[in-house]
C-alpha cells in the first residue's frame, strides 16, 4: 500500500511539473510581457532596462527553475493588470467559486440521484422517458444559453432572482461567504443552477447505469426473493452500491466544474477565480493566466490522486503493480 | 458485429443489403422513433449549412453585401419584418437565417474536423503505445495523463487565447477554424489512444504477433485486422459523443470571445454578439443561434446514446 | 403586471433590509473595475476620475465646468513669467488625519513626474516645486504655458508623511515585483474615503465628515461594482440591483426609458472619435502605403456614410463632427465643422486616380472595450469601404491587447476618442495627437505624421498667454489637420447615463466624469 502511495503521489508530481513546463513555456514566449507592462511614452531603453530587470534574458532552464521554485512557495508574480500579488488575488477570488461549485455540487446530487433511480427503477414508464429526454437535453444546452434564458425569466421578466454578482458577503477570516445572508444566498441560486445542469444529468445517467446493473445482480434477485419488500431492494440496497461511483464522479467531477465555472462565472458576472481568468486571457495577464492554470491542474491531480488512492484501499485489487507480489 | 466477418468471403450486393436491414443496428434504430428524429434532423441540418451558399438568401461574410439600411429587422412574421430576411437582421444589417446557416456550417465544420483529428492522432499513438510497449509508451501515456489533468475547457481556452495574442491579425481570419480545431482535438485523443492501446497490448502479447516480431515480418496490417473491430464499439460510440462536445466546445469558447471573430460568426459568436441586444428588444438576433444549437447538439447526443445503447449487449 | 409589482417591492424591501438602515446608499455599477487605488499608476481616466472623490488636485473645475479653487486658494504667475505661486488651503486634513501642507503639494508633484509615472506627460511644462512657507507653493516650468491650472485640475495631492511612512514616495514600479501600498490603501483630502476594495468585484466608499468643503452631496456610501456586460448592466438597474450607471448601452435606452423605477439622463460626450492613418513608407503587410497621399485619405473619408452610423449605430443620439474637436472646446470654430459628403463614386475615382489598387488590404485596428458601440462602428465602416473596393482587414481587441500594436506601429489604421481632457482645450489634441512625435509632444501621433508648419503654429499656442491670440493660432492649427485630413472625424459619441428612483440629483458633465459630491438621494429612502 505504501508502494502505491508512493508510486501515487510521485505520478502527481511528475504532472505537476510538466504542467509547470507547460504554463512556464506558453507564458515565457507568448506575447511580450515587456510590452504589457510599459506606458505608452515608455523609450526603447525603458524596455531594455526592464526587460534585464525581469530577468528575461536568461538561459531557459534558469528562468523555468526559478517559475517552479517561487511556484512551490505559492509566488506567481505580481498581476499585470491589478498590479496586486497574484496569490492574494486568486484566494481572494477562491471561496465565490468555491461556493458555487459546492452548492452545483450538492444541487447535482440531490436532482441527479433520484431521476437516476427512477429512471432505473420504472424503466419503462412515462415519467423514465420524460426524465431520459429531459437528461439529454440537459447535456445538449450549452451552459451559457441556460445561463441567458435563467435570467431573462428569472431576473428580467419575474423580477425575482438577481442577475448577478454575489449579494451581500460576510468575512470570517479570510474567507468570504454568501451563503450567511438572503442576498447572498439569492444571488447564488441561478448560477448554481445553470452550472450544475450539466452535472446533474451525469449523475443521473450515471446511477441509472449503475442501478440497472445492480437489480440484476444475484444478490438482489436473492433479496427479493426473500421477500424483502421491493421499494427497500431497491431504494436501500441496490442505491448504496451505486453510491460509490457517483462519489467518485463526484469528487473527479469537481476540478472539470471549477474550470467550467468560468463560462457560468462570465454570464452572471460572478466574481470567482473563473472571471478573474477570462479578464486575464482578454488582458494577457500572464502572471494570473499561469497561476490560475497551475492551481486548476493541482486540485484536479490531487482530486484524481485521492480517489485512486481510496480505490485501492478499498481494494487492493487496483494496487497494479504491487498486485502480484500480494498475491 | 458486420465487422468482423472476414472480407475475403464477399456475399453478393443483394444478400448484403438485406444482411444490412436484417442486422441487429438497422433493426434497433428502426425501433427507435428518437434516433430516427435525431437522424433526420441532423440531415436536414447538415445538408442547408453544407449548401448554405446556395440556399441563403445572402452571403453574410461578403462585408460590401451587409446593407446598414436594413438593420435590426424583425422576423418576417412580425408586422415589420421584410422580404427576404425571413428571420429578421442583426445590427449591421446581416441576414440572421443566412448567418446561421453559414454558422451552424462552421460549427459543423469545427467539429467533425476535430474529432477526425483527434481520432487519427488518437488511433496511431494508441496503436504505437501498444504495440512498441516500453518508453514509447511511457511518453505517450504520459503525455495523456498532463493532459487528462487539466480541465478540457481550460486547454483549449489556453491554446486558443495563445494563438490570437500571437498571430498578426492578417492570419487571424484564415487561421481561427484550424486553431479552434487543434484546441479542441488536443485534450480529447487521449481516450482513443486508451482504447486502442488495451486491445492493442492484448494483442501484442498474441503469439502471432511475437512471431512476425522474430522474424521481422511487419505485422501492423494484421494487428489492425484483429485490433481495430475490437475497439470498434467503443471509439464509434465515444467520436459520435465527443462530436457533441466539440460542436459544444466551439461554441462556447467562441462565446467566451477566444473563438471565431464576429465578420465571420459562427454559432457560439452570434450568440455572443446577440447577447448584447438581449433587452433591447432585438431578441431573434440571439434567439434563433441558440435554437440551433441546440438543435445540433440535441441530434448528435441523441444518435450517440442510442447508439451506445443499441451496442452495449448488457442494456439490451 | 400587479403580481410583479409587488414582487418587486418586495425583492426593493428585502435588498434594503440587508444594507444599513437609513443610509443614502448609491450603487455604482460601471462598464468596467478601476485600475488601482492609485492614481498615478494608470495612465486611464476612468481610474483618475473615480479617484477624484478620495484625492483633489490644487485646482478643480466646478460645476459649470469652470476652474475654481480646492486645495489651492488662490494664484499668480511670478515676474519671471515661469514660476507659478500657488496659496494652499488652510485647516484641511487628510483621511488618516494629517494636515496638508506645501511639502505635500512637492512631494505629490515630484511623484507624478517621476521617470517612471505613467502620467508624467499630464505635466508636460513642469520643472520643479518647492515650499516657500507651510502654505505657499512655487512651481518652475520650462517656459510660458498658458494651460497649468488646467493640467493641475487632474494632479492628485497624496499625504508626503503616509508616503514616507509606506515606501511609496515613488509611483509603483510594475517590474520590482512588489505590491505598491498606494495601489491598496488610499488616503486623500476628498469628500469620500475608501472603506474597502476587491479588484473587480466592489469597492466602497463612505463620506468624509471633516471635508472642507461644505457638501452638496447627501450621500453616506457609495458601492461601485464593474459589470461589464451591457446587457447584465440593464438587468441590474432594472431589478434595482444597482441605483445608477455611468454607461447605460445605447442600443437598450428606449427599454431602460420605458421602466417606471429607471430614469435615462442623456447629453453628447466631448469625446471625438477619430480615424487615423498610417504614414510610414509600408502597410504592415509589406505593401506600399497608399495612405501617405491626401486623396485617398479624401477618397476614405468620402466613403463613410456618417449619417447611416448616426441614425442606425448611434441611434441618433450622437453629434457628426466635421472637427477633431467638440463645439464647446475653445480654438473650435463652426467652419470647422463642414462635412465633405457622402460619394462612394467620387471616392472611387479618387482611389484609382491615386493609383491604388483594388482589393487593397490593410488593417483597421478597432477596440472591443473602447469607445461607444465600437465594434459596430468599425464594422459598418469596413463594410463601407469595402463597398469602395478595398479589403480592410477588422482587428477588433481590447485596448490591453490592441495598444502595444498602435505605439509601436505594427498595425494600419486605427480608432481613437479624444475628449481634451483634462485640459478642455483644443491644445490638447493638437499637442498630444496632431505634433510631430518630440518628448511629450505627439505622444498619441501613432500615425507618425510630421508637418513643420503645424508643428510650428501649435508650438507657438503653448507659449502664448494672451487667449485671443493663442485660440486663433490653435484654430488655424485645426483648420489645417482638417484640409490635409489627417484624421477623419466621425462624431462626438453619446452618453447615457442611467439611475433608479432613490436618485434624486446626478448632475451630467459633458466631459462624462461622474462627479457624485453633486449627487443626492430622494429623501426616506
Amino acid at each position: 500500500m505504501i508502494a502505491f502511495l508512493l508510486k501515487r503521489t510521485a505520478n502527481a508530481a511528475f504532472v505537476m511539473l510538466a504542467v509547470a513546463l507547460l504554463a512556464f513555456v506558453i507564458f515565457r514566449f507568448f506575447g511580450d510581457p515587456v510590452e504589457m507592462m510599459v506606458n505608452e511614452q515608455a523609450t526603447q531603453a525603458d524596455r531594455i532596462e526592464l526587460r534585464e530587470r525581469l530577468g528575461l534574458n536568461d538561459g531557459f532552464v534558469t528562468q523555468y527553475t526559478r517559475f517552479v521554485t517561487n511556484a512551490v512557495q505559492g509566488d506567481f508574480g505580481i498581476s499585470y493588470r491589478n498590479q496586486q500579488d497574484v496569490m492574494v488575488l486568486i484566494k481572494d477570488r477562491f471561496p465565490a467559486t468555491f461556493e458555487l461549485v459546492l452548492v452545483a455540487t450538492v444541487i447535482s446530487l440531490v436532482v441527479g440521484i433520484p431521476a437516476g433511480v427512477i429512471t432505473a427503477v420504472y424503466r419503462d414508464s412515462r415519467l423514465a422517458d420524460m426524465l431520459q429526454l429531459s437528461s439529454i437535453v440537459g447535456v445538449s444546452l450549452p451552459s451559457f444559453v441556460v445561463g441567458i434564458l435563467l435570467i431573462l425569466v428569472f431576473s428580467v421578466s419575474l423580477g425575482w432572482l438577481p442577475a448577478f454578482g454575489r449579494g451581500e458577503t460576510v468575512d470570517i477570516g479570510w474567507w468570504s461567504t454568501g451563503l450567511l445572508t438572503p442576498s447572498g444566498r439569492a444571488a447564488l441560486i441561478l448560477p448554481a443552477v445553470s452550472l450544475s445542469t450539466f452535472q446533474v444529468t451525469l449523475v443521473m445517467r450515471l446511477v441509472r447505469a449503475e442501478m440497472l446493473e445492480t437489480l440484476r445482480a444475484d444478490y438482489i434477485k436473492f433479496a427479493r426473493a426473500r421477500g424483502v419488500p421491493t421499494a427497500r431492494v431497491q431504494w436501500r440496497h441496490a442505491l448504496r452500491n451505486c453510491l460509490m461511483p457517483v462519489i467518485t464522479l463526484t469528487g473527479m467531477q469537481i476540478g472539470n466544474l471549477i474550470a467550467f465555472a468560468l463560462v457560468t462565472e462570465t454570464v452572471f458576472q460572478w466574481p470567482g477565480m473563473g472571471m478573474l481568468f477570462i479578464q486575464a486571457v482578454t488582458f494577457v495577464d500572464i502572471p494570473v493566466m499561469a497561476a490560475y492554470l497551475m492551481i486548476v491542474s493541482l486540485i484536479f491531480v490531487v482530486l484524481n490522486t485521492l480517489v485512486d488512492v481510496t480505490y485501492a484501499w478499498i481494494d487492493p485489487r487496483l494496487r497494479d503493480d504491487t498486485a502480484g507480489t500480494n498475491g | 458485429m458486420e465487422n468482423t466477418v472476414p472480407i475475403t468471403a464477399r456475399p453478393s450486393l443483394r444478400a448484403r443489403i438485406s444482411a444490412l436491414y436484417e442486422n441487429d443496428l438497422w433493426h434497433s434504430f428502426r425501433s427507435h422513433p428518437s434516433a430516427i428524429f435525431a437522424t433526420v434532423l441532423l440531415a436536414i441540418v447538415a445538408f442547408t449549412a453544407l449548401f448554405a451558399p446556395m440556399i441563403a438568401p445572402q452571403n453574410p461574410y461578403d462585408l460590401a453585401a451587409l446593407e446598414l439600411w436594413n438593420s435590426e429587422i424583425p422576423p418576417i412574421w412580425n408586422e415589420a419584418g421584410q422580404w427576404p430576411y425571413i428571420l429578421g437582421t442583426d445590427t449591421q444589417g446581416r441576414d440572421i437565417l443566412s448567418a446561421v446557416l453559414y454558422g451552424s456550417r462552421i460549427s459543423l465544420i469545427i467539429g467533425f474536423a476535430s474529432v477526425l483529428l483527434a481520432l487519427s492522432v488518437g488511433l496511431t499513438l494508441g496503436l504505437m503505445a501498444g504495440y512498441f510497449g516500453g518508453w514509447i509508451d511511457n511518453v505517450i501515456m504520459r503525455m495523456g495523463d498532463v493532459l487528462l489533468s487539466m480541465p478540457f475547457i481550460l486547454i483549449a481556452i489556453l491554446i486558443t487565447a495563445v494563438a490570437n495574442a500571437s498571430l498578426p491579425p492578417g492570419l487571424k481570419d484564415v487561421l481561427a477554424a484550424p486553431i479552434l480545431v487543434f484546441a479542441i482535438a488536443v485534450p480529447s485523443w487521449v481516450q482513443y489512444a486508451r482504447t486502442v492501446r488495451a486491445s492493442a497490448m492484448v494483442e501484442a502479447k498474441k503469439e502471432y504477433v511475437q512471431a512476425a516480431k522474430l522474424i521481422r515480418v511487419k505485422s501492423w496490417r494484421i494487428m489492425l485486422q484483429h485490433i481495430l473491430p475490437n475497439c470498434l464499439t467503443p471509439i464509434m460510440v465515444a467520436a459520435t459523443l465527443n462530436f457533441g462536445v466539440a460542436i459544444l466546445s466551439e461554441a462556447t469558447l467562441s462565446f467566451l470571445g477566444v473563438g471565431i471573430p464576429p465578420d465571420q460568426p459562427s454559432l457560439g459568436t452570434l450568440i455572443r454578439i446577440g447577447n448584447q441586444y438581449l433587452f433591447s428588444g432585438l431578441w431573434w438576433i440571439v434567439v434563433f443561434p441558440s435554437i440551433q444549437l441546440c438543435l445540433i447538439v440535441l441530434s448528435v447526443n441523441m444518435i450517440g446514446d442510442w447508439l451506445r445503447d443499441a451496442l452495449n449487449p448488457k442494456l439490451r | 403586471m400587479k403580481l410583479r409589482h409587488i414582487l418587486l417591492a418586495t425583492a426593493a424591501v428585502a435588498s434594503f433590509a440587508g444594507s444599513a438602515q437609513a443610509e443614502n446608499v448609491l450603487k455604482w455599477g460601471a462598464n468596467r473595475d478601476i485600475g488601482s487605488l492609485d492614481p498615478y499608476s494608470y495612465g486611464d481616466s476612468f481610474t483618475i476620475n473615480v479617484l477624484n472623490h478620495v484625492y483633489e488636485g490644487l485646482v478643480r473645475y466646478s460645476k459649470d465646468l469652470k476652474i475654481e479653487p480646492a486645495l489651492a486658494e488662490s494664484w499668480q504667475i511670478l515676474d519671471d513669467q515661469i514660476t507659478w505661486r500657488f496659496k494652499l488651503r488652510d485647516g484641511v486634513k487628510f483621511h488618516n488625519g494629517n494636515p496638508f501642507t506645501a511639502a505635500d503639494v512637492v512631494a505629490s508633484l515630484t511623484r507624478v513626474s517621476d521617470e517612471t509615472s505613467p502620467l508624467k506627460g499630464n505635466l508636460p511644462a513642469y520643472v520643479s516645486s518647492k515650499a516657500v512657507d507651510d502654505l505657499t507653493v512655487d512651481i518652475t516650468l520650462n517656459g510660458t504655458y498658458p494651460l497649468l491650472l488646467n493640467d493641475l485640475t487632474n494632479i492628485h495631492i497624496f499625504d508626503e508623511e503616509w508616503m514616507t511612512e509606506n515606501d511609496a514616495l515613488l509611483p509603483t514600479d510594475i517590474g520590482a515585483g512588489t505590491e505598491g501600498f498606494a495601489t491598496y490603501n488610499a488616503n486623500g483630502t476628498g469628500p469620500f474615503i475608501v472603506e474597502s476594495r476587491q479588484p473587480d468585484a466592489k469597492t466602497v466608499f463612505v463620506v468624509n465628515p471633516d471635508w472642507w468643503d461644505e457638501p452638496q452631496h447627501n450621500l453616506d456610501r457609495i458601492e461601485l461594482t464593474p459589470v461589464n456586460s451591457a446587457a447584465t448592466r440593464v438587468a441590474a438597474l432594472l431589478s434595482g440591483e444597482i441605483s445608477f450607471t455611468n454607461d447605460a448601452p445605447v442600443q437598450d435606452l428606449p427599454r431602460l426609458a420605458a421602466a417606471p423605477n429607471v430614469e435615462v439622463l442623456e447629453g453628447v460626450d466631448l469625446r471625438t472619435v477619430l480615424i487615423g492613418f498610417p504614414f510610414r513608407e509600408t502597410l504592415t503587410m509589406g505593401e506600399p502605403n497608399p495612405f501617405v497621399d491626401k486623396s485617398v485619405r479624401e477618397a476614405l473619408h468620402k466613403a463613410i456614410d456618417l449619417d447611416l452610423i448616426h441614425q442606425k449605430i448611434m441611434r441618433g443620439k450622437s453629434r457628426i463632427a466635421g472637427a477633431t474637436v467638440a463645439p464647446p472646446i475653445p480654438g473650435y470654430v463652426e467652419a470647422l465643422d463642414d462635412l465633405p459628403g457622402y460619394d462612394p463614386e467620387a471616392s472611387k475615382a479618387l482611389l484609382a486616380e491615386a493609383g491604388v489598387p483594388e482589393g487593397l488590404e490593410f488593417e483597421f485596428n478597432c477596440l472591443s472595450d473602447g469607445l461607444v458601440n465600437e465594434e459596430q462602428f468599425c464594422q459598418a465602416i469596413a463594410s463601407m469601404w469595402s463597398r469602395i473596393g478595398l479589403s480592410p482587414k477588422l482587428d477588433v481587441a481590447p485596448r490591453a491587447v490592441q495598444s502595444p500594436k498602435r505605439t509601436n506601429g505594427k498595425t494600419d489604421v486605427y480608432t481613437l476618442g479624444w475628449a481634451t481632457l483634462p485640459l478642455l482645450d483644443s491644445y490638447s489634441p493638437l499637442l498630444q495627437i496632431f505634433h510631430s512625435q518630440n518628448g511629450n509632444a505627439g505622444v498619441f501621433n501613432w500615425g507618425g505624421w510630421s508637418y513643420p508648419e503645424l508643428d510650428a503654429l501649435i508650438d507657438a499656442a503653448g507659449s502664448e498667454l494672451d487667449l485671443e491670440t493663442r485660440l486663433s493660432l490653435q484654430t488655424e492649427a485645426l483648420q489645417m489637420v482638417k484640409d490635409e485630413t489627417i484624421m477623419i472625424p466621425l462624431h462626438q459619441q453619446p452618453m447615457a447615463w442611467a439611475i433608479t428612483e432613490g436618485v434624486a440629483e446626478m448632475p451630467l458633465f459633458p466631459d462624462a466624469k461622474p462627479r457624485l459630491w453633486f449627487a443626492r438621494m430622494g429623501e426616506g429612502s
